[in-house]
């Protein structure tokens, strides 16, 4: 067994400096624009870029406008299903799997032939529906992991139980599901959003292909031409990251116990 | 609770209205999963449907294989064969550095704030992806970066005089590897916890030695989930192009920097080649995902 921790320890430091040293790299890097002595000059050249400051604010409205539509078409059809239409489940598990099968830039590609301006639907035709169609493209890649996330918070609460006393007190469906099924499950709801928040606002392809002024091509475009502030903006781009994860790690820890075993 | 609702039930079962009724509610039972069922058909299915058939027509319209066929032209070939690669490399790499790390963390006996502090931050690495990551590894093993200059200075070892790049097969590799080992650890410690300490208790009962425990419960065990996430981390490569398009531009030639040039320009001067380049990518991706969900229904069947 001592021999069996050395090896614990030497693999787990191993790991440990596989993921920290280009961390330590690229903080290194972005403290180095001024010669000679380390600053924060990149960071503040960064933050008081006004570009900088318009496709994050971009991505940041386009990634909120997409956690509404992912909940608005995941939590009702996930509590529908567990409530009344059980025997569709698999179909609609495959559906959400969908996106882990197909690429982003293949349902991209799809949308631009689908949806240009000459077509009958034609979102690409002017700028709000190109941001419209940006919006659904992200709530499709995100679909895999709200829909886990939702169906998982509905699986610890008595649905059946619930909707029915609701009834009963006189509510209609808009109300069970606003007033009774949401509040619910919006641990669950809000680790899905959050999740959502970390993939959609440094995205790429989806924004690039479809022209759109994204936090996303703006890092890419970033990185071509300068040195010290994509450093800085990768340091950034990382405690977001890491914030979500953490929100999303605290939030559980409120999620009700299930006597069900979660899985 | 439980009793209540399955009275409910049953009491629901003998009151059901007689089938004229049933199908007059029809409609509404299927009301609440439309919005669901709209969007994913004008969203994801559609669009995906087009360009397959796309990728068996011509300009015209008719049905043909030429597309097809054309996928097999040497430059083709080529992207598709450099991802194949660098996505089973990094997904294997990814794969069993993972399982030695999970496997550290659950069962090496190891404090167990590591054990959090390491899902937590594989949570976040296996998120961290894209130009921030390529970034990061320009800065560590680029021409200047930090590795590069450390290794030249400290020991005269110069990595780019023997022949390595950070814009070729193993640079990509080693950067895909950053999102691939977190996503095997977030997998797999599950799964690892699955592994019932009785297990270990009836093979020592039995006078199993800890090396047959592992060769005869533990591996038989942890092949499917460990097979299945390596599928899924295949997947996760191949369709990535973010990470390797702020990393290369477009100096490495791999299939979805190829599609995103087609669909930028039509760089192969044909639409239709354009839909089936799209359509191999599904079909690769696809054939690993059919496989993936295939092991995972057989390993959770141990894992219950």
């Amino acid at each position: 067994m001592k021999s069996g921790r050395f090896w614990a320890w030497f693999v787990f430091l191993l790991g440990a400096a596989y993921f920290f040293i280009p961390l330590i790299a690229t903080i290194e890097f972005s403290l180095r624009m001024r010669r000679g002595v380390y600053s924060f000059d990149a960071y503040k050249v960064v933050l008081g870029d006004s570009q900088f400051q318009a496709t994050f604010m971009f991505s940041v409205i386009v990634a909120v406008f997409t956690i509404l539509l992912g909940v608005l078409i995941v939590v009702p059809t996930a509590y529908w299903i567990r409530l009344r239409l059980p025997q569709i489940r698999p179909i609609v598990e495959f559906i959400t799997l969908l996106p882990l099968v197909i690429p982003a830039i293949v349902i991209v590609f799809g949308y631009i032939r689908m949806y240009g301006s000459n077509s009958p639907l034609p979102f690409l035709g002017s700028n709000l529906g190109a941001n419209a169609l940006l919006v659904i493209g992200y709530a499709a890649l995100a679909l895999p992991y709200m829909y886990r996330a939702v169906d998982t918070g509905l699986r610890t609460i008595d649905v059946r139980t619930l909707t029915e006393a609701a009834q009963i007190l006189g509510a209609g469906w808009g109300t069970i599901i606003t007033r009774v099924i949401l509040p619910n499950v919006l641990i669950a709801v809000l680790s899905g959003a959050f999740l959502t928040f970390a993939i959609v606002i440094g995205e790429f392809t989806m924004a690039s292909l479809l022209n759109r002024p994204a936090f996303g091509p703006y890092l890419q475009n970033l990185v071509a031409n300068r040195a010290y502030e994509p450093a800085a903006l990768s340091i950034i781009a990382f405690i977001i990251t890491w914030g979500c994860m953490s929100l999303i790690q605290i939030l559980s820890r409120f999620a009700p116990k299930s006597a069900n075993r979660p899985n | 609770m439980t009793d209540l609702s399955l009275s409910n039930k049953a009491i629901a079962g003998k009151t059901a209205p007689p089938a004229e009724a049933r199908s007059l509610r029809l409609p509404t039972q299927w009301l609440g999963v439309t919005p669901f069922f709209v969007f994913a058909v004008m969203f994801l299915i559609l669009p995906t449907l087009y360009l397959m058939l796309g990728a068996f027509q011509n300009e015209a319209g008719e049905f043909t294989f030429a597309n097809i066929v054309a996928l097999f032209s040497a430059n083709i070939v080529a992207a598709y064969w450099i991802s194949i690669k660098v996505s089973l490399a990094s997904s294997l790499i990814g794969a069993f550095a993972g399982l030695a790390i999970a496997i550290a963390i659950v069962r090496g006996g190891l404090p167990n704030w590591i054990r959090s502090a390491t899902l937590t931050f594989s949570g976040v690495a296996s998120n961290f992806a894209g130009v921030p990551l390529a970034f990061a590894f320009i800065a560590t093993l680029g021409r200047l970066g930090l590795v590069t200059v450390l290794l030249n200075t400290l020991i005269g070892l110069n990595l780019y005089a023997h022949g390595f790049n950070l814009l070729s097969f193993w640079g990509l590799t080693i950067t895909y590897v950053y999102f691939q080992i977190p996503l095997m650890v977030v997998i797999i410690v599950p799964a690892i916890d699955g592994l019932k300490r009785e297990w270990a208790e009836a093979a020592a009962t039995l006078g199993a030695t800890q090396a047959q425990y592992w060769r005869m419960v533990v591996i038989p065990v942890l092949w499917p989930s460990f097979l299945g996430t390596v599928i899924l981390l295949f997947a996760n490569a191949f369709g990535a192009i973010a990470t390797a398009y702020a990393l290369t531009g477009s100096s490495l030639n791999i299939v979805p920097i190829l599609l995103y040039a087609q669909i930028r320009g039509d760089v192969l001067h044909n639409a239709h080649l354009g839909y089936a380049i799209a359509f191999g990518m599904i079909f690769i991706t696809g054939l690993a995902n059919i496989f993936y969900i295939w092991f995972r229904t057989r390993s959770e069947r141990w894992l219950k």
